[in-house]
């Protein structure tokens, strides 16, 4: 488990932990709740069912758009790229 | 777009599929086990890698029949007798009419890498074989409560599911809220996880649902573990209050507080009875499970309404559906649970195996045969009786708000879909979806599927089967991209 994972996230690098998720790197290294705005609302969405099928935790990763963060394993030197990129700490 | 055949097709590599798999591997057939996570287990035996999660039981019930299904699975695929696809999910399913029909083939499945595993080849692939067994699974039924789109709210399985694979709980403090006696293994799993829970509120009433009742007794494992998970709540003085239900979840940008109500008989909120509760940043929902149905529907065979309100699979004693050759095991028969779906499995898989032109005999293999069908009968009057002491609240629309969010993917408030419903005659979800687009976001109506269907059944005439249908009519399992649609052989 001492192994970790480097990541970049919205061009920040981010270490976490060997077998995280991206929905799990982005809330537990990251410390980032939420990374989706929605199209109409601009409402921030994070990790909801969890299991890939309400398809609310869209992240970019290494350029391919619309995919399921909660799926995704973190690998080292991926480049995770969210519809929040800039409206963090607000 | 390549094509493969084998004996008997299994889909879904949980609790039923598992089982599904090895036994018709064991009567003879060839069998192939495709499956959309990288692990077998399905959503109730989801774990980590071994390299990343030394003691994975842990987290689980009935873990030594997962192994033990799990090392007879890589038997039978070191043999030969299995191919197991991992990280593929299945797109389309349909019946091949007797006139393309070629060999004893009766079915075929158009399946495709997962995206999120699969960096690259998406290519479609076509499977054909005179036997499928279909064991898709369930997730979570939502209700919308206001402020329930707010980051920090998830479905209650999708915290277990969580720590399952993180082995840490996904927040600090929480609350679980719906019904179900899921929500209390949910709850156990947080507290096992280090985390705090504020409240498990359970909406139904209870009374009369003793878990040492008469069908309790008849599967004593269940009585067991929910004595298990109340002793450990009770152990960290967790309330586990009845007739009550969050709603209203407030926060800035994330969930921080909610506010809990007491519910009437029919479930509505009793105003002047509410309580707010603060330092909460995880609120898990859950009314129940939704068996995923689409490719039951897609292949036209027979599904009727369950006592839970989820539509299901018509079966047989062997698990067999009204399309010739298409077996159902598991949660699409009627949310049951993993040890019952494992009795399913087990049937649906000596069924399909048999239908493939392999016989199993011996005086054992019957006697197991005949123990499946015990249990299974058992199994599901447990479920038929524990689904009966958590109906969906009848008066769930008493806590909405004109502008909360009914359809998260395409935003749809509240009003906008009672006023489609009632002015605009869209009496059924397919109505609501043209005009208000409710369900027709990336996923498909599985989240606002049941309120949807609430909504538009109670102004309008249709019935509940006919409205259940219309969500579960998915022309595509799952999202596929242009480019792979366009690769398809359109001769398949």
């Amino acid at each position: 488990m001492s192994q970790t994972v480097t990541v970049t996230v919205d061009g920040e690098e981010i270490t976490t932990e060997a077998g995280r998720t991206v929905a799990a790197a982005l809330m537990l290294a990251a410390q980032r709740p939420a990374w989706r705005r929605t199209r109409f609302d601009h409402d921030r969405r994070g990790l909801f069912c969890g299991i890939g099928v309400c398809f609310d935790c869209l992240v970019t990763v290494n350029g391919e758009p619309a995919l399921r963060a909660c799926l995704i394993p973190a690998e080292e030197g991926m480049v995770i790229e969210t519809s929040e990129r800039g409206a963090r700490g607000e | 777009m390549s094509e493969r055949r084998c004996d008997v097709v299994v889909v879904g590599a949980g609790p039923a599929g598992l089982a599904a798999a090895v036994q018709a591997s064991r009567a003879g057939a060839q069998v192939l086990l495709i499956d959309q996570s990288i692990r077998p287990g399905g959503q109730f035996w989801r774990h980590a890698a071994e390299e990343h999660d030394a003691d994975p039981g842990r987290w689980h019930h009935g873990w030594s029949t997962y192994t033990a299904l799990a090392s007879e699975l890589q038997a039978a695929v070191d043999a030969g007798d299995v191919e197991y696809l991992c990280g593929h999910h299945v797109v389309t399913a349909q019946q091949i009419s007797p006139a393309q029909q070629i060999g004893s083939a009766q079915l075929q499945l158009t399946i495709q890498p997962v995206p999120e595993l699969a960096a690259g080849a998406r290519g479609l692939m076509t499977v054909r074989a005179p036997a499928v067994v279909l064991c898709p699974g369930a997730y979570d039924r939502q209700l919308p409560v206001p402020g329930w789109t707010l980051p920090g709210v998830m479905a209650a399985g999708g915290i277990q599911a969580f720590i399952k694979t993180q082995g840490v709980a996904p927040g600090r403090r929480a609350v679980l809220a719906g019904t179900g006696p899921f929500l209390l293994s949910a709850a156990a799993s947080v507290l096992q996880a280090g985390g705090e829970v504020a409240a498990v509120c359970e909406a139904a009433n209870l009374t009369g649902w003793v878990p040492r009742g008469a069908a309790a007794a008849l599967v004593p494992s269940k009585g067991a573990e929910g004595a298990e998970y109340i002793r450990l709540l009770a152990k960290h003085r967790v309330p586990y209050l009845r007739r009550t239900a969050v709603t209203a979840i407030h926060g800035e940008h994330r969930a921080e507080a909610v506010t809990l109500s007491r519910l009437d008989s029919n479930g509505a909120v009793i105003e002047g009875k509410q309580r707010y509760l603060d330092d909460v940043d995880l609120v898990g929902l859950g009314w129940g499970f939704v068996p995923q149905s689409e490719l039951v529907v897609q292949c036209g065979a027979r599904t009727r309404v369950d006592v839970d309100g989820s539509l299901i699979g018509v079966v047989d004693v062997h698990q067999r559906s009204s399309v010739e050759g298409l077996y159902l095991a598991g949660e699409i028969t009627g949310v049951a649970g993993a040890t019952a779906a494992v009795v399913e499995g087990r049937i649906a898989g000596r069924a399909a195996a048999r239908e493939a032109g392999y016989t199993t005999g011996g005086a054992r293999q019957l006697a197991a045969a005949q123990r499946d069908k015990v249990l299974r009968v058992n199994h599901r009057a447990f479920a038929q009786a524990m689904h009966r002491a958590h109906p969906l609240p009848e008066g769930w629309e008493s806590w909405m708000q004109q502008d909360t969010v009914v359809c998260r993917c395409e935003e749809v408030p509240y009003q906008r879909l009672k006023e489609a419903a009632q002015t605009l005659s869209a009496q059924e979800p397919r109505g609501l979806k043209g005009t208000t687009r409710t369900g027709m976001g990336w996923c498909q109506g599985r989240m606002c599927g049941t309120a949807a269907s609430c909504v538009a059944r109670r102004s309008g005439a249709e019935g509940a089967e006919e409205s259940a249908v219309a969500v579960a009519k998915r022309p595509l399992a799952a999202p596929v991209r242009l480019a792979d649609l366009a690769e398809r052989d359109p001769s398949a």
